[in-house]
């Protein structure tokens, strides 16, 4: 093999490198948005299109915490606190009333709930965005030979630490037996002694702090929150868990990390025909076609 | 009536004869699309690049309406496949990949600049707006005849129970097709016409937000009801014009309006209206 043959290959297998974390970087953050998203279809049936609007509440709340504070440490837990809170809220006030209407109804309430809830956001915090005084976790750290933002490398830590502890919550806890049990039907769960209403204030909580954890995150990539960054993160989320085969929380985590990657390779190599976007639902569409269940049909 | 009037009027026609194929799609058949906008689209860009070719208008609305029809029968042969919450992301996905597909596309559809200096119709303003206004009664009459005929019938027995429609023979997926063929050859001509009122297009113009604003129409007004969804239209459109004194809160109104009727009216005007007479003919009887 000659020198510069293999120069040219290991510069190759570099950039598939890159691409592939930056795809994992991208789409374990799609995880934590879509968990959310999937845990209330899963419960109730309903695309909850303003989970994106509570993503980006998250990420106004952990920078202007942050922010008036100077901790993220601080910013983070409050923001998903407050984030879930106002997720319960959003299913009390808006999706209980609606349960048994056709799913259309609560898909164009939830689109309305969203539309509002952007615009909420453009009225009190302005048009153009907030950024960090002083952005945390931009230092550059050195891995695997590639050069990371430590905010990359929290980002993916974070994502899986927390999905491993919603699952660790599901299986091994008596919250998660009550959760799993009302998912598969929630009248026998009823008749059990669980309280369905609980269980689905606990899915709104959780599934919204996520999202805010989320929001957070990427506002530290960008360093930037403005009213309109819900928007595609929403839609892609909805692309993923139907993806994952609606309401499956695993099939949905291997699911954003396929897209994750799937649009890193694409915009370098499709881009010129597709950008991002249409990318990522260039794949759903093929995908469904062959298998219309998703990828993880739901058990 | 003033310019600023006749044109509002235009925009109601247009979204009228738009709205009425969502209808046809979602109301009547039952199959929930979250990509309407992308073959009103499609009909405007068709019709865009052949007004700019030198066509004559006519010509150009009918190619924007089968254009966009064969296009909606490939879209639709994935309601085959797909079902409910599946097929309003996949109809969603179609919408961002039209928007992509424009996007990239900067030597033949202009890319993010659009196709500007779309020549007139020739009509005038006035004579335009009597055609839209000609084109949107046809389209609903032929809505309120499809709605009636058996094709309505089966149309609503797909919405109703598919799998049991089938166990009747009714040919599911010819019927599917046919609606996804008729609702999205009425987009293409709402695209058609567009093009040339507003003679300047851009990719944004048929986003995801215009696909909601379209069910939005159709589910105010009442999913199903023809009537309904010609009010529901007229409504939605002219609604944020009236609130133009208070313009920064336009949209935030928008939603709150639309999550507020679906919230506490999900039937939608229709739905409030057949209440109401229910009650006063209650109370007639009571009498």
């Amino acid at each position: 093999m000659s020198p510069v043959f293999r120069a040219a290959c290991e510069r190759l297998t570099m950039l598939y490198f890159e691409l592939l974390i930056q795809g994992l970087i991208y789409g374990s953050m799609y995880a934590i948005i879509a968990v959310g998203l999937t845990l209330v279809y899963g419960l109730l049936r309903i695309l909850h299109v303003a989970h994106a609007g509570l993503f980006a509440l998250g990420g106004y709340m952990g920078l202007l915490i942050t922010n008036s504070t100077g901790s993220l440490i601080l910013g983070m837990p409050l923001a998903a606190a407050i984030v879930g809170v106002v997720g319960m809220a959003i299913y009390r006030l808006c999706y209980q009333p609606i349960l048994d209407q056709p799913p259309y109804v609560a898909l164009i309430a939830s689109i309305g709930l969203f539309i509002a809830m952007e615009e909420m956001f453009r009225l009190i915090f302005g048009p153009f965005g907030l950024t960090y005084t002083n952005a945390p976790l931009q230092s550059v750290v050195q891995f695997a030979g590639i050069y990371l933002r430590a905010v990359d490398l929290a980002i993916v830590v974070g994502s899986l630490s927390l999905l491993g502890a919603l699952s660790w919550l599901s299986q091994k806890t008596r919250i998660g037996l009550a959760w799993r049990a009302t998912v598969d039907d929630p009248q026998i769960a009823e008749s059990f002694g669980i309280s369905v209403l609980n269980v689905r204030y606990l899915n709104f909580f959780i599934g919204s702090a996520l999202a805010a954890v989320a929001g957070v995150f990427i506002s530290l990539l960008s360093n930037l929150v403005e009213p309109t960054m819900g928007g595609v993160p929403s839609y892609k989320a909805l692309a993923i868990i139907v993806l994952g085969g609606l309401g499956n929380v695993a099939g949905t985590l291997i699911a954003s990390l396929v897209l994750g990657v799937v649009e890193a390779f694409g915009t370098i190599y499709i881009g010129d025909i597709l950008d991002r976007d249409a990318i990522a639902f260039a794949f759903l569409i093929i995908v469904l076609m062959i298998r219309p269940e998703g990828l993880f049909a739901r058990r | 009536m003033g310019i600023y009037e006749l044109s509002l009027a235009t925009v109601v026609g247009i979204n009228i004869i738009l709205a009425v194929g969502l209808n046809l799609i979602t109301g009547f058949c039952g199959q929930i699309s979250l990509g309407h906008a992308a073959f009103y689209g499609i009909g405007a860009y068709t019709a865009a690049l052949m007004a700019k070719a030198g066509m004559p208008g006519p010509v150009n609305l009918a190619a924007a309406m089968a254009m966009a029809g064969a296009v909606g029968v490939v879209v639709g042969m994935t309601s085959l496949r797909v079902r409910e919450d599946f097929l309003a992301i996949t109809t969603m996905g179609v919408g961002f990949l039209f928007l992509g597909i424009v996007r990239q596309q900067e030597s033949l559809l202009g890319g993010e600049l659009g196709i500007s200096s779309i020549p007139t119709f020739g009509v005038g303003k006035m004579g335009f707006f009597v055609l839209v206004l000609v084109l949107a009664a046809l389209s609903v009459a032929f809505s309120l005849y499809i709605k009636r005929s058996w094709m309505g019938f089966a149309f609503e027995a797909v919405a109703d129970d598919e799998d049991t429609a089938r166990v009747i023979s009714v040919d599911v997926p010819a019927y599917k097709l046919a609606a996804f063929a008729l609702g999205t050859a009425l987009a293409g001509l709402a695209g058609g016409l567009y093009c040339y009122f507003a003679r300047f297009i851009v990719p944004d113009d048929f986003g995801f937000i215009t696909s909601i604003s379209v069910l939005s129409m159709v589910a105010v007004g009442g999913i199903g009801s023809v009537y309904g969804v010609i009010v529901g239209t007229a409504l939605l459109t002219l609604i944020p014009e009236f609130f133009r004194f208070i313009s920064d809160y336009k949209l935030l109104v928008y939603g709150a309006l639309l999550f507020g009727v679906m919230r506490f009216a999900p039937d939608g005007l229709a739905g409030l209206t057949r209440l109401a007479f229910r009650r006063i003919q209650r109370k007639g009887g009571a009498v």
